[in-house]
């Protein structure tokens, strides 16, 4: 069975200027299960961005197809709700009015009121009440307008929610306390979400599996991690749980030294799926300093 | 406190500047002898006669009372109140602007939304737009066979052309990320360019049309010295013709603050659609 959002030998070349073609990733294909939280991890430049604006339908793929809930992915559709990374708020339009935009797009038959009421609602659920919802985003700090443009994505219910480094642009303490809000919001949804992000550690405390991907040219989706920390997940103590740096090293290691091996590896012939991976130590007994179990299992 | 106590102290700069300046315009004009002073050749070579000059403030403080005090008589088609002659200049360039400005900003929402209208449409602006509008006027009025209409045709000529150019700059220049979002809640085109775009481009746009509003009132005084009839451009020529110096001051002072207070009116709109990024 295909799984809820499906991505088929996507491809993407551009020209590179000298007659020639350079292709970002080739052949990628990998799947995301309805209600998951997939991060994907890899270095700037490897067409993450890419992959993201194909997801979202702002752009097409060279060749390949995104399948989502069994209908292919053609332009963009409210069903596909996104956070970009500079937030992409409307600056002419009060917080709330920015919400309202997209509640009242996705539901143009409800009455004002219940739109207001709905926009509302998921604003206070990242933290935005009162006064501050009729200010201009030019008044609000970065975190609060990336609160917004959450806000305004959850509020519509999209099938899939494309987060495109979301906390990028956020210093490290408002990071991480929206962090725990998006956690929080997620967890009270069956919301899919596939998000990109250059932080390891942001990783492994919001996804549910991390894919992989080895520098370009001919980026791949190499490897899927399974996130082996039981959920509801806090910042502060995942990092005691014994799985935490295991996985932590074995993301350390492909990021800094095999997305490197791996890039400009073509591949040949065929999809590049990515290699399931699985962490876990609680199972088997591990001495102290051992290094952390890794198994690689081939579906 | 400090910027209530600057502005304060900038009004009295200003006020003092403008006593100092009539203070000397007024010493600067010489008086005319008085008839009693003259010799019997003087008077019957004419010199009794009032001299034309320029006059000095205090006759065009009076000039400027009488005149404000009942600027809307009208005695005959050559001695019109000076509210008449304004509201003339300002209906011209009221309708000539209007009729720019529904041209200007749907074509230049084209131009700048299609590289290709872009590409195709560049030619004609480029050449059209440095023509100085009273050359079109013996065509107008050859064509339109009505000297009013052709005023009004060009002050639409002169206003078309900044903001024809401020609006498809301003739409070519909106953040792609506000048009993602705007793609990505499906709006339609329609709903794009009325929720997305033109309130994105708006502060820009403003900034044409008041550049045209400018241009628009500077060239409708020589418009109506060319067309004659009404106008504060034909009054000021009117006036010239009259010798009256006086007057002519008078309205060019008028011209000013008229023109003041159309720039003012279209900059209250840009503050309105003006947002911080």
């Amino acid at each position: 069975m295909k799984p809820f959002l499906s991505v088929e030998n996507m491809t993407q070349r551009y020209p590179d200027g000298q007659g020639g073609e350079l292709t970002v990733f080739e052949d990628a294909t990998f799947g995301v299960e309805k209600g998951e939280f997939v991060v994907i991890l890899g270095h700037s430049g490897c067409g993450k961005s890419t992959i993201m604006n194909i997801l979202a339908g702002l752009s097409d793929p060279t060749s390949g197809v995104v399948i989502m809930d069994g209908t292919e992915v053609k332009g963009p559709s409210l069903d596909r709700g996104v956070v970009f990374q500079n937030y992409s708020l409307l600056p002419w339009l009060s917080t709330l009015k920015n919400v309202t935009f997209g509640v009242s797009a996705r539901h143009p038959e409800w009455s004002r009121a219940q739109v207001i009421e709905h926009s509302t609602k998921y604003l206070a659920m990242v933290g935005l009440e009162g006064d501050v919802i009729h200010r201009k985003p030019s008044q609000l700090s970065g975190g609060m307008r990336q609160r917004v443009s959450i806000a305004r994505a959850f509020a519509n219910h999209p099938k899939l929610l494309l987060l495109d480094e979301p906390f990028g642009a956020l210093d490290a303490l408002t990071r991480g306390t929206i962090q725990d809000e998006l956690l929080k919001i997620w967890s009270g949804t069956e919301q899919t979400v596939f998000m990109i992000t250059h932080d390891i550690d942001e990783a492994i405390l919001l996804a549910d599996r991390i894919l992989l991907m080895t520098n370009g040219p001919y980026a791949r989706v190499a490897e899927s991690v399974e996130i082996t920390i039981p959920r509801p997940r806090n910042r502060t103590e995942i990092i005691e749980h014994p799985n935490y740096y295991a996985i932590r090293n074995h993301l350390v290691t492909f990021l800094g030294k095999r997305s490197k091996e791996m890039a400009g590896q073509k591949t040949g012939e065929g999809s590049n799926r990515p290699t399931p991976v699985r962490i876990d130590t609680t199972e088997p007994e591990e001495p102290e300093n051992a290094p952390p179990a890794l198994r690689a299992v081939n579906e | 406190m400090p910027t209530s106590s600057l502005n304060f102290r900038a009004a009295i700069l200003s006020l003092t500047l403008l006593v100092v300046g009539l203070l000397i315009w007024e010493a600067a004009i010489p008086a005319q002898k008085a008839v009693g002073e003259l010799t019997e050749y003087e008077l019957l070579t004419g010199a009794g006669q009032p001299k034309a000059g320029v006059p000095p403030p205090s006759e065009v403080i009076a000039k400027a009372w009488e005149q404000l005090s009942n600027p809307f008589y009208d005695a005959g088609p050559n001695d019109k109140g000076i509210g008449i002659q304004i509201g003339y200049s300002i209906y011209r360039v009221l309708v000539g602007y209007a009729l720019a400005a529904v041209i200007a900003i749907p074509l230049g929402f084209l131009i700048g939304m299609s590289p290709l209208a872009y590409k195709a449409l560049n030619p004609f602006i480029q050449v059209l737009r440095p023509i100085s509008p009273l050359a079109w006027m013996p065509l107008a009025l050859f064509v339109i066979q009505d000297s009013e209409a052709s005023a009004i045709f060009v002050i639409f000529i002169c206003s078309i052309w900044p903001m024809l150019i401020n609006t498809a700059f301003g739409v070519a220049g909106v953040r792609e990320d506000w048009v993602n979002v705007a793609r990505t809640h499906e709006l339609n085109p329609l709903k794009t360019a009325f929720t997305v775009i033109l309130p994105a481009a708006a502060p820009t746009i403003l900034t044409g049309m008041r550049i045209s509003i400018g241009i628009a009132w500077l060239v409708i005084v020589a418009a109506e010295m060319l067309v004659g009839g009404t106008g504060i451009g034909y009054y000021v020529w009117n006036e010239w013709n009259n010798l009256d110096l006086t007057s002519v001051i008078f309205s060019i002072l008028m011209i000013g603050v008229v023109g003041m207070g159309l720039d003012a009116a279209l900059g209250f709109v840009q503050r309105a659609v003006s947002y911080a990024e």
